[in-house]
């Protein structure tokens, strides 16, 4: 390319927002005239800043995506490409003709049919008569509304009205695409046919500016990337190395929130633990020894047992053996319980098991079932369970830790306490992802695996060429 | 403000694809359709005649006989300017979809709304034209030609009035029942169901001070009374000033603009 020109810039945007106190929530006439504050009334006072300072060029045919929490400001940053709203200071710049997609189908009514919608639509985002006409029956056919083109609009489904939207918004044939989380719009099928829409779009030197939350369509089809949070930038360019922190980011904060989940829930338990003290302990009861394992059926969460042993402290750890709640599948899971005895002890057995969100047990184990008989112990010590690979399916997972004795007769038992969350790079099912490979005879030809998903958050080794250069 | 004005020009084809659309989507479901234009004035014409005639027959001059027909003359134009600005101060608020999420020239909603009302008011003009010729009123082709200057004079006034009232409305909610209220009151201050010759001297520089009298006065002189049209000075003045009034209601509407995203 002999002179890169940049279709969308962006520079030191400032976005303030007018936020209501509610005793005003709305303004009117009579209370402004009576107090005298028309004119202040139009002019914000309490404020909200939205974006502050943002700033940032898209060359001419290049794919530029925002990425950033809810609320991060993203929405108002397109929004101001756009032109919808205006920026309080800076200024955006756009080189060409601008199709938003951001509400599909806003300008619809809902009476006439979906012909005339069409072209109304069409007309609103800058087409003229004869160009939606030739365009019209391309229109008809990307949505897949032959059949229904000429009932009102109103008896559309959702799925048809956001169809129909997209398809008019996608003939506008611009030069430059605003898109706004607009994919989840169809069936599988349809949203491949946009996204093959948009790398049309790629293929014919088009640009394109994506909001979205679906970091693997921003890994997959932008050249660069912004992260935006708070309105402000946090990460700019690469899209690798944003989406890497962006994720890291998110990875921090879930962590967190997992953190301070379980933290109430052992607090509202030992609360009520203090309470079942007052009452008698239950009886020792001389049964078999899996009757703790009906312990581990019982739904809710709880703690329980005669605390001979008691299990002071649990943590669950990565491979770097720094405490955390988020996992790769495939990582190693190490789970440490500090336990103490206030005497001798020769009868006991510790116990893990781990249970997924519907509450189906996924393993559990202990050391009597596997073998390993008690000799003693006293005083402070701390029990790892170590597990080398975790081939967990993605979602949140609980586990229960448990000290016994031989014939089930519980000392201390936590009962889903601990929540550690697992990312996977595939969106398998199940419970267990056995490890595996596919193999293929020469016959089968197949294309190598495609990597969509997100970065690995931090912690984990990036390979050389995922470094930023 | 004058560059957005001259951008009016290009929306032409928005503007009417939006009132063709409003006109069907009105009457799509009912099953008169499009008779009820013409319904709506004849079922307020024969209210108001028959509450004038037969509940309150009162002294009536003769001057304004046939009385259906004196007042239709006013009502039509009536009903085309009142139901604009009601629905102008709406139409901000009800298409703030647009307005919030597509790039759309936020005064295409109000103009929108005059005008399909124009439409209606056109298509009550048969209707009006069968009683002129009932009641073989004598037309002047000379007064007949004003038609066209008092109808755009009107097209003006209540194209600047829509403009202010559907940008102040965003802001100011109640502004909305004001307007319902100012309406009703507008109406008695219109010499449309009572001839301007029967108002005493006070009232009568009150009433000159309402635009709308004017252009009642010239509907009714050109189609209505005999004799030549002598409110021709007042209507050239009517002209004038709601230009200028146009130009006032665009700069608000267009002051207000970037406030519309925000607050619908």
């Amino acid at each position: 390319m002999a002179e890169t020109v940049n279709a969308i810039e962006a520079v030191a945007v400032s976005k303030v927002y007018r936020r209501y106190s509610h005793k005003r929530q709305f303004a009117t006439l009579k209370s402004a005239l009576l107090s005298r504050s028309l004119i202040r009334d139009l002019r914000p006072d309490e404020t909200f800043p939205a974006l502050r300072n943002v700033s940032f060029a898209v060359p001419r045919g290049s794919t530029y995506g925002i990425i950033g929490r809810n609320g991060s400001g993203k929405s108002t940053m397109l929004k101001c490409v756009a032109g919808i709203t205006k920026p309080t200071s800076g200024h955006v710049t756009v080189r060409g003709r601008i199709s938003a997609l951001i509400e599909l189908g806003a300008g619809f009514h809902p009476e006439i049919s979906g012909r005339e919608n069409v072209f109304i639509n069409g007309i609103m985002l800058g087409l003229s008569k004869r160009e939606i006409t030739r365009r019209f029956d391309e229109i008809v056919d990307f949505a897949e509304l032959r059949d229904f083109i000429d009932a009102p609009v109103k008896t559309y489904s959702s799925g048809m009205y956001m169809r129909l939207g997209f398809a008019v918004a996608i003939h506008v044939d611009p030069d430059v695409l605003l898109v706004d989380e607009v994919l989840a719009v169809g069936d599988e099928g349809f949203t491949h046919k946009c996204l093959d829409k948009f790398a049309e779009f790629r293929r014919r030197g088009k640009t394109i500016l994506i909001v979205t939350h679906s970091l693997p369509l921003v890994e997959r089809f932008c050249d660069e990337a912004l992260w935006l949070g708070g309105g402000e930038i946090r990460a700019i360019g690469d899209t690798r190395r944003v989406v890497g922190a962006y994720v890291t980011d998110v990875g921090h904060s879930e962590e967190a929130a997992i953190a301070a989940e379980d933290a109430r829930t052992r607090a509202r338990v030992s609360s009520d633990a203090a309470l079942e003290a007052a009452q008698p302990p239950p009886e020792r009861h001389a049964a078999d020894p899996s009757a703790t394992l009906s312990d581990m059926f019982r739904s809710s969460e709880g703690r329980w047992g005669s605390r001979e042993i008691e299990i002071t402290d649990v943590t669950l750890a990565g491979p770097d053996g720094e405490p955390r709640h988020l996992f790769q599948t495939g990582d190693p899971l190490i789970v440490t319980m500090r336990v103490r005895a206030s005497q001798r002890m020769t009868d006991f057995v510790f116990g893990v098991a781990v249970f997924n969100a519907e509450g189906a047990c996924c393993y559990g184990t202990n050391t009597w079932l596997e073998e390993l008989g008690s000799l003693e112990f006293t005083g402070e010590g701390e029990v790892r369970f170590v597990v080398d690979r975790l081939d967990l399916v993605e979602g949140t997972y609980k586990i229960d830790v448990a000290v016994h004795n031989k014939d089930g007769y519980p000392y201390d038992y936590h009962r889903l306490l601990y929540t550690f969350r697992m990312k996977s790079r595939t969106k398998d099912v199940g419970v267990f992802r056995p490890p595996h490979r596919w193999e293929f005879s020469p016959a089968v030809a197949m294309e190598p695996a495609r990597r969509l998903e997100p970065r690995q958050p931090a912690g984990e080794p990036h390979s050389a060429a995922d470094e930023p250069a | 403000m004058f560059r957005n004005l001259a951008n009016l020009a290009k929306y032409r084809a928005l503007i009417q694809s939006l009132v063709v659309r409003d006109l069907k989507a009105r009457y799509r479901g009912s099953v008169l359709g499009f008779f009820w234009s013409f319904a709506n004035p004849l079922l307020l014409l024969l209210i108001y005649t028959f509450v004038f005639t037969v509940v309150l027959p009162g002294y009536r001059p003769a001057e304004i006989q046939p009385y259906a027909l004196f007042m239709f003359c006013g009502i039509l134009p009536w009903t085309w300017f009142s139901s604009s600005l009601s629905e102008a101060s709406n139409v901000l608020i009800s298409g703030g979809n647009l307005i919030k999420k597509v790039l759309f020239p936020a005064e295409v909603l109000p103009i929108v709304a005059v005008l399909s009302n124009m439409v209606h008011f056109f298509l009550g003009l048969p209707i009006l034209a069968g009683f002129l010729i009932y009641y073989r009123l004598p037309l002047n082709l000379a007064e007949l030609a004003w038609f066209p200057i008092v109808v755009f004079t009107q097209l003006l006034l209540t194209l600047s009035l829509a403009l202010i009232v559907s940008s102040l409305t965003v802001h100011f909610r109640d502004l909305k029942d004001l307007l319902s209220n100012l309406l009703t009151f507008w109406f008695f201050a219109t010499p449309i169901i009572y001839p301007m010759s029967l108002v005493p001297g006070l009232g009568k520089t009150l009433l000159d001070l309402n635009p709308f009298t004017h252009l009642v006065v010239s509907y009714q002189e050109i189609l209505f009374y005999d004799g030549a049209f002598g409110h021709w000075k007042w209507l050239l003045a009517l002209l004038v000033a709601s230009a200028g009034l146009f130009l006032f209601g665009y700069f608000v509407f267009d002051r207000l603009r970037d406030s519309f995203a925000e607050e619908v």
